[in-house]
């Protein structure tokens, strides 16, 4: 009697760790069936060309599909509206995200500090179409135009929770004892955290600029109602503009340049994920 | 520069927060209004017709709301049974490990891809699986939808579920060791206990994610405006509306979306205020 009890017991724990590892072992799966997917479909596309040309028109792409020829063109315009983008946005965002961290990192106490550290969490919680929505009602209806400026404003305020978070949480780790040093050697304030606090903090909050970048570059739904697309190389910035996730939007509706969906995702997976890596990698070695 | 200045300066940075936020709030309700004042607040939240034949437009936010509940609380359904493992894997059973180490590289990488190829492969891989099986004719509905976006949440629950995992103190596992309890005990009667409240504020949080998901859902729901009447059919999340017609939408139709996005900026704010309530108690106690 005994012994069977203790013997269910027994079998109840091996089950829970089979089970667990099992389940855990199963999560993994989607990542690699999505990698391998993308690789294997995308692999032959991406060559010197795919890189350099824009895309082509769906008239063009149907005439080569019935030739039997792989589509000419790329996503050069793509890549160049994305990094026109994203420089755009980090420009601006990277300076007012570092010094609000910095308020929020002086300021622990104070109610305003608080609104602002729960307004963050808002904004940051705040799904990505409704910053397209927002994006739209303040910046194209008054240029009366989609643009490039508009697609920036967006990642932008994507990006800034996101810079604001990683700055405060980096410089309320770090050791009060540096700020005292500095300050007790005479400097100022604004010397010891540009002097003293940001440099020490500088591998924790470029890994944060590195994840933003790499949340923002693969954003579709904001850049839909603001940055709108485009099919050729543009580089003006009041005027719409294409992004590698417009492309793969585009091209998963036309049924003319699906094929071009593959390379292209294949290209913005590796970015991303490179980008995610690297930031990982640069934590565990440079933080502190 | 002068201490005075450096003040000044941060404090105007700051200010950036309550004017983005404010102007977000301001500029909704004010194209939402029209909507609002048009239909009625509840009628609005009621109607489920949605349609645009000129002269008689008449715009109910129901079926989206539906569609968005729907998907939510299928995914976190279907999201249970891998991140609560995962979550014991890295923080009870291998903490500190680096099998452990693996596995959250693994999902952390699963929270990076965007979720537009989270789309395209739920598009061309899974939704051939779902027609071959005759779960649904067309492939793509609100199970389709919820299968992926349950994927894309578990890295958020698993991850957070996995801190609290960690943070049991080891006397109180260690009490339930030595009465004689086994892992498994341990784990359902002193770990789940001591971490429930942590546990559950992580998946309040991947709740928040969930609702407001665009590209996935809007590309695998199959896009009709109707109240999905079962799993398998097809319907609209309001953020799928949203991405399906704000490009070609004016007037009254364009406000009717501004105030679906209205009601879905509120949902989420008020389901991550929660999630970090709860999260903070949790972190406290």
């Amino acid at each position: 009697m005994i012994q069977q009890k203790i013997k269910n017991r027994l079998t109840k724990e091996k089950l829970m760790l089979w089970g667990v590892c099992l389940f855990a072992a199963l999560t993994a799966v989607p990542l690699f069936a999505i990698l391998g997917e993308v690789l294997l479909r995308g692999y032959d596309q991406l060559s010197w060309s795919f890189f350099t040309e824009p895309t082509p028109t769906a008239y063009k792409a149907m005439k080569a599909i019935e030739a039997g020829e792989p589509i000419p063109g790329g996503i050069a315009n793509g890549i160049v509206g994305t990094m026109i983008m994203l420089g755009m946005a980090v420009v601006v965002a990277v300076p007012v995200g570092i010094l609000c961290g910095a308020y929020l990192a002086e300021n622990t106490k104070s109610r305003f500090a608080n609104i602002v550290s729960y307004l963050t969490d808002l904004l940051q919680g705040t799904p990505s179409v409704i910053i397209g929505i927002i994006t739209y009602i303040w910046v194209v209806v008054p240029m009366k135009g989609y643009s490039a400026i508009a697609g920036s404003v967006a990642l932008f305020i994507m990006m800034l929770p996101l810079i604001i978070r990683s700055t405060e949480e980096t410089l309320k780790i770090l050791p009060s004892s540096l700020k005292e040093a500095g300050l007790a050697l005479g400097g100022n304030r604004a010397r010891v955290m540009l002097k003293i606090q940001l440099p020490a903090a500088f591998g924790g909050i470029f890994t944060g600029v590195l994840l933003a970048v790499s949340r923002v570059i693969g954003e579709t739904a904001p850049l839909m109602f603001t940055a709108l697309g485009c099919s050729f190389m543009r580089f003006a910035i009041d005027k719409p503009i294409s992004a590698v996730p417009l492309l793969i939007w585009e091209f998963f509706n036309d049924p003319n340049l699906q094929e071009l969906i593959w390379g292209a995702s294949l290209f913005l997976l590796l970015f991303v994920l490179t980008l995610n890596m690297a930031a990982k990698f640069w934590c565990r070695t440079k933080v502190l | 520069m002068s201490d005075k200045l450096y003040k000044v300066l941060l404090f105007v940075a700051a200010l950036v927060m309550p004017t983005v936020c404010g102007g977000v709030i301001y500029a909704l309700v004010t194209d939402a209004y029209e909507a609002f004042e048009h239909f009625g607040f509840f009628r609005f939240l009621t109607s489920s017709e949605w349609s645009y034949t000129e002269g008689a437009e008449v715009y109910g936010a129901l079926p989206f709301i539906t569609g968005t509940l729907m998907t939510t609380l299928l995914a976190l359904l279907f999201c249970i049974p891998f991140s609560l493992p995962v979550a014991l894997f890295v923080g009870e059973y291998f903490k500190g490990t680096r099998v452990a180490a693996v596995l959250s590289t693994v999902t952390d990488l699963l929270a990076g891809i965007p979720s537009i190829i989270y789309g395209l492969w739920g598009f061309y891989t899974l939704r051939p699986i779902i027609m071959a099986m005759n779960i649904s004719p067309q492939g793509s509905g609100v199970l389709t939808a919820s299968l992926v976006l349950a994927i894309m949440i578990v890295p958020y629950a698993a991850s957070l579920s996995a801190e609290f995992i960690k943070m049991v103190p080891n006397e109180l596992k260690e009490g339930a060791y030595s009465l004689g309890a086994t892992r498994a005990e341990v784990i359902g009667k002193v770990v789940f206990p001591v971490a429930g409240s942590g546990i559950f504020s992580a998946y309040i949080l991947a709740i928040g994610r969930a609702l407001g998901e665009t590209m996935t859902v809007t590309m695998l729901i199959g896009n009709t405006n109707n109240i999905p009447d079962s799993i398998t059919s097809t319907g609209n999340s309001m953020a799928s509306i949203i991405a399906n017609q704000f490009g070609e939408a004016d007037d009254l139709r364009l406000s009717s979306l501004i105030a679906i996005g209205l009601l879905l900026f509120l949902i989420t704010a008020v389901i991550n205020m929660i999630g970090k309530i709860l999260i903070k108690r949790a972190r406290i106690s």
